[in-house]
């Protein structure tokens, strides 16, 4: 709280129109820089005050859906990688998690550790994407860099886990498909080293700037019962006033043994998410170190599994595939054929760092599901903007895009 | 004869399926086994038929009546606090037995519980919007129209969502098929060109590996490069691509056929 800010008055030229209403209709996107993807607006304005918003979505829809319907389990995994791409372990892990519930396996300890490894550090991957873009939008160009750099390092570990930077693929159903490589610890340690910093030189640059802070303080506002109306999660349900993450409340693989806060806020504005995302950084990290104990106590019990053992659905181990003649062909038959879950239907909600990322699926005993819907927290996110653009200003609608953190493949799925 | 395929179900099935398998099934609960669901249920009951009602994966799940659906979401979040609706759509079950299965899955915060309420519809009926009390259901509506064509009473705005406004048909239906349909095809050719220039433009060449060796327009030659526009037939003579610069460079080795060793014994 450096500077007490006074929000511009805006300046108007008196411009007429030929309707009699002076409403302009100005069509925003779908391939503006700043809709973070191929988002149209269509903006009813009244000078610059927006009167109407209509948000049109659909330009990345690809059909997964459909897709899933027509591809075995396990083929259909990668695809979900494209879902939300900046953070792709999460979808992976969501989808993995549905299918895991489906047929009721248990993930080995050590594997469970890895995925949250790798989930926390996609979460701040993401949130990192999160703040460059959003302060690239608002004009800070230096976070940009510097949040960029920062994201390179995790990308590395990424890559150095599984090859792949953006679309990763690491987190199969059953478990994880390798151990985490020699230098991971050792590098991730040496990113959380220097984090605290990091986000500290954020916030130096970002929470006391008069211009940062005029165009994010009171601007986007979310009514808690908005928020719960249009379905709102993560962070944009947390800084409307409702401290519900589903690590915590609804906890899966070890989210009940770290220990860590939910940050939350009651303003509900553009500033009380840029917060929030701040903290969950924070808060990711100290989840990540506990993780780095948790597993170096895996080594230290020997639990070296990494896949669940349920030869029905999944495959046995590479070395036993190797030397037992019943492993694979097993694995041949769940590779061509694919694995046939029971009948019935599952919905899992997991908290990705956009929000609640939930999975349906309806088996009906083949291999391939008969329905899997995708409940991807962006596209209502995307939807309040219908009720949350009007009465702002056209520049308040860039911010408030980038505070709400869409990614559109994800929205259109 | 061409074998018969069914045509309201195009999707992909298992080739082979032993006779004898017998899917096993997700265990299902009797709901008084957890006291928070049962005390749900019995005021839904209390003024809503429930046909049916189970515990699957930790979740609940009711069956009831179409036209209830509006009353039992508002008894769910003024009365039972279920405050958000997380997600609904649709189940396509026409090849089955002409219906559509709607589900609606319910959140509860204070109570950490979920809910799926479900009803069946025959095809061509309308559902009743729930836009009103849920904000998030003018979305789902829209896209559940989208993609199976279902309509929803009472919705603000009942257009397709992530299709274009004038598309033909309902992708996620199971007579749809996944690669579409001849509309589908056709689809930019006839709104840009008309349909008579179908013939002109040719069908979309979906397959991405296709590389066709006479097209020297195109594509990129390696090994027999020749000018861009070069008309080739077929007989072009051969361009030995030296692989190797002379003299050789660092680690790597030029294969040499006098000195290799061919391994002619497949036991060896």
């Amino acid at each position: 709280m450096a500077q007490v800010t006074n929000r511009l008055t805006p300046f108007f030229e008196n411009i007429t129109f030929d309707r009699e209403d002076n409403e302009v209709i100005l069509n925003f996107g779908p391939q503006h820089p700043s809709a973070h993807g191929q988002l149209r607006l269509m903006l009813h304005l009244q000078q610059e005050q927006i009167v109407k918003a209509h948000p049109d979505v659909g330009y990345l829809h690809r059909g997964m859906e459909k897709m899933a319907e027509n591809m075995i389990y396990n083929e259909f995994l990668p695809t979900t990688d494209r879902m939300d791409y900046i953070a792709s372990s999460s979808n992976n892990y969501g989808f993995a998690l549905a299918v895991e519930k489906l047929i009721g396996v248990e993930v080995p300890r050590r594997a469970k550790v890895i995925r949250m490894m790798l989930l926390e550090i996609n979460r701040l991957m993401s949130h990192l994407f999160w703040l460059a873009t959003t302060a690239l939008d608002i004009g800070a160009m230096t976070i940009f860099l510097y949040a960029f750099r920062e994201r390179e390092y995790l990308m590395d570990i990424i890559e150095g886990y599984c090859g792949a930077r953006l679309t990763h693929s690491a987190i199969r159903i059953g478990g994880v498909p390798l151990d985490i490589q020699d230098s991971f610890i050792a590098q991730l340690k040496d990113f959380l080293g220097k984090l605290p910093q990091n986000i500290k030189d954020y916030e130096d640059l970002l929470d006391s700037n008069r211009i940062w802070r005029m165009r994010m303080e009171e601007v986007g506002v979310i009514p808690t019962d908005m928020a719960l109306s249009w379905g709102c999660t993560g962070p944009m349900l947390r800084a409307s006033g409702v401290a519900w993450d589903i690590r915590k409340e609804e906890p899966y693989e070890l989210y009940d043994e770290v220990e860590f806060n939910v940050p939350y806020s009651d303003k509900g504005d553009n500033f009380a998410r840029y917060r929030i995302y701040m903290e969950e950084m924070r808060e990711s990290a100290k989840i990540l170190y506990q993780t780095i104990d948790m597993y170096n106590e895996c080594v230290k019990n020997g639990e070296t599994e990494l896949m669940a053992h349920a030869p029905k659905y999944i495959s046995a181990p590479k070395l036993d595939i190797m030397t037992q003649n019943y492993s694979l062909m097993q694995h041949f038959v769940l590779v061509t054929q694919g694995m046939r879950p029971p009948v019935g239907e599952v919905y899992v909600a997991t908290e990705s760092p956009k929000g609640e990322l939930g999975f349906y699926i309806n088996s009906q005993g083949g291999p391939y599901p008969y329905r899997l819907k995708m409940r991807a927290p962006s596209f209502w996110h995307t939807g309040i903007l219908t009720d949350l653009l009007p009465g702002h200003y056209i520049p308040d609608v860039v911010s408030i895009i980038g505070t709400t953190n869409i990614v559109f493949g994800e929205v259109d799925r | 004869m061409r074998a018969y395929t069914p045509k309201n179900d195009v999707q992909k099935k298992a080739y082979y399926t032993d006779r004898y398998y017998v899917a096993p099934q997700v265990p299902k609960e009797k709901v008084e086994n957890d006291e928070v669901f049962a005390a749900d249920l019995e005021a839904i009951k209390a003024k809503f038929e429930v046909k049916e009602a189970y515990i699957q994966v930790e979740q609940l799940v009711i069956y009831i009546n179409p036209h209830d659906i509006y009353g039992v979401l508002e008894l769910m979040r003024d009365e039972l606090e279920y405050t958000q609706l997380s997600e609904m759509s649709a189940i396509d079950w026409l090849a089955k037995d002409g219906t559509f299965e709607i589900f609606y899955q319910m959140l509860s915060m204070t109570k950490r519980k979920r809910i799926r309420v479900k009803y069946f519809i025959k095809e061509g009926e309308a559902v009743d919007s729930v836009e009103k009390l849920f904000r998030s259901a003018d979305w789902a509506e829209r896209e559940m129209f989208d993609m199976f064509g279902i309509e929803a009473n009472g919705h603000p705005f009942m257009k397709r969502i992530l299709m274009p406004y004038d598309w033909q048909g309902f992708p996620l239906r199971k007579s749809y098929p996944l690669q579409g349909d001849e509309f589908a095809a056709w689809y930019e050719v006839d709104k840009i060109y008309g349909k008579e220039a179908r013939d002109l433009i040719g069908p979309e060449i979906r397959d991405t590996a296709r590389v066709d060796r006479y097209d020297s327009e195109r594509f990129a030659r390696l090994g027999h490069e020749v000018p861009k526009g070069t008309e080739i037939t077929g007989d072009e003579p051969k361009n030995e691509q030296p692989y190797q610069e002379e003299g050789g460079v660092f680690l790597v080795k030029k294969f040499n056929k006098e000195s290799s060793k061919v391994i002619d014994d497949p036991q060896r």
